[in-house]
């Protein structure tokens, strides 16, 4: 089942990462393995960005090991990352997908095709030479999304992707993570909204105060969770 | 006061007529300042993007430094150019002392420091925002110095005609250095200047209205660049 050269697993184990004084995330032992989505739920401040960045290899961790099961490269190509917030290039739409792909060594002849296909996928083919940052908030945040994805990433990381977007948005966003993932693209993504997590989670990873509290399927642990916070935290009550 | 119109009739009047020599001093003016801000550009705007994105020891230093820098007065810049071109300096056997290359010189000495300063301050806003993305695309410091001075491409017009401003406008320097030789190495301020101590009104009060429509265009052009700037940087 598991492509010789896969990244997957992805495993972080003893993780703990502490900022000015303050504990983060402490001792963290997850495995990232492929099928479908991953999803990191949890109150604000339970560290779901920052556990996102360690396994991404943005933030170094203070203790523990991220370690995938090939050659690790972080971050690396064979790993994409959209934030919550898109940071756009100033240049147009194609030339945003254009750079990671010079960035990786694509040979100029199939750069723009690449590009090109992966502004179709997330309905921006039309948008191609508008400058990025005209682009609607949602528009944005799709470009985001066809960036990452235009190196054909085995391993996606979105943080919060449509903590800013309006309904109709958020829709389009989640269309395209579910083709994504579809696809074979493993994905593991934060998110506060639980009806999101609902609609797109494979597994759920229950974050509470810098701790993994439960893990599990996502119909098993939104049909019963097993431990009372995250019973508290599905029922909508403020646990701290 | 009649003088004075008589004056300003005649600056006019060698405007008008396209005076040769006039000209000469106008051309020569623009391009030692643009030579010079080509220059500039080069070392100055990837210094500033370098010290934007890169940490290393010494690095504060630098930047106080330049910033300092920003105000090194012209005719200091002017001083230390003709001490190392004169005849007994480091770089008097290039015999460079009084030609426009002397000049060029001098005043990328004197804009460098702007642009490099500029062009950190401005680049260093846009790290803060690229920062995360870039190092998630595996982009190190040096593949982004070159993206960021692409972005920044119109922000760092408005550097780049700040140093252009400086360097056009300046009269110490070039004094120094050039020598305001008369066809040879006179500019539009050293002319201005000494034309002004003699009492030929006419000559600089035409050199004064073409250097203030020069700095008017100029100003014109950083307006159009900022414009454009909003358009894509949203």
């Amino acid at each position: 089942m598991r492509k010789p050269d896969s990244i997957l697993p992805l495993v972080a184990e003893g993780l703990s990462f502490a900022a000015g004084g303050a504990t983060i995330l402490e001792d963290i032992s997850l495995s990232i393995e492929a099928g479908g989505p991953t999803v990191i739920i949890g109150p604000n401040g339970a560290g779901k960005s920052v556990l996102l960045r360690l396994l991404h290899g943005l933030l170094a961790p203070s203790a523990g090991t991220v370690r995938d099961a090939g050659r690790r490269e972080v971050p690396g190509p064979a790993q994409a990352m959209v934030f919550q917030r898109p940071v756009l290039l100033r240049r147009s739409a194609l030339a945003n997908v254009l750079y990671p792909l010079r960035l990786a060594g694509v040979p100029r002849a199939e750069r723009e095709a690449k590009a090109r296909e992966a502004l179709a996928l997330v309905g921006l083919a039309q948008m191609a030479d508008r400058p990025a940052r005209q682009l609607s908030g949602g528009e944005q945040q799709r470009l985001a999304l066809a960036r990452a994805a235009a190196l054909g990433p085995e391993l996606l990381f979105l943080d919060e992707p449509c903590a800013s977007l309006d309904p109709a948005a958020t829709r389009a966003v989640e269309e395209i993570v579910a083709a994504l993932a579809a696809r074979g693209t493993k994905i593991v993504m934060t998110t506060h909204d639980l009806g999101q997590a609902r609609r797109l989670a494979g597994e759920i990873v229950f974050l509470h105060r810098g701790r993994i509290i439960e893990r599990g399927e996502a119909p098993a642990f939104f049909a019963s969770p097993a431990t009372s916070e995250a019973k508290a935290f599905l029922t909508g009550e403020l646990i701290w | 006061m009649n003088d004075l119109s008589a004056a300003f009739g005649t600056a006019v009047g060698m405007i008008a007529a396209g005076d040769a020599a006039l000209a000469a001093i106008v051309l020569l003016s623009l391009r030692v300042s643009f030579t010079a801000l080509a220059i500039a550009a080069l070392v100055g705007l990837p210094l500033g993007a370098l010290l934007a994105v890169a940490r290393f020891p010494g690095r504060r230093a630098i930047i106080v430094a330049l910033n300092a820098l920003m105000g090194l007065p012209p005719v200091v810049a002017g001083l230390l150019v003709y001490l190392a071109l004169s005849r007994s300096g480091p770089l008097g056997p290039l015999g460079l002392l009084f030609t426009p290359s002397a000049m060029i010189i001098a005043q990328a000495l004197l804009i460098t420091p702007i642009l490099a300063a500029l062009a950190r301050q401005v680049l260093e806003t846009m790290w803060e925002e690229y920062e995360e993305q870039l190092r998630s695309f595996g982009t190190g410091a040096a593949r982004a110095v070159p993206t960021l001075l692409w972005d920044g491409r119109f922000a760092l017009l408005t550097v780049l005609l700040a140093g252009f401003g400086r360097a056009s406008a300046e009269v110490g320097a070039v004094m120094i250095v050039g020598g305001n030789i008369e066809g040879f190495t006179r500019v539009m301020t050293t002319a201005i200047a000494l034309e002004t101590s003699k009492g030929d009104l006419p000559l600089a009060l035409a050199l004064g209205m073409i250097l203030m429509a020069i700095v008017v265009t100029v100003n014109a052009l950083a307006q159009g660049a900022r414009d454009t700037a909003s358009r894509w940087a949203g």
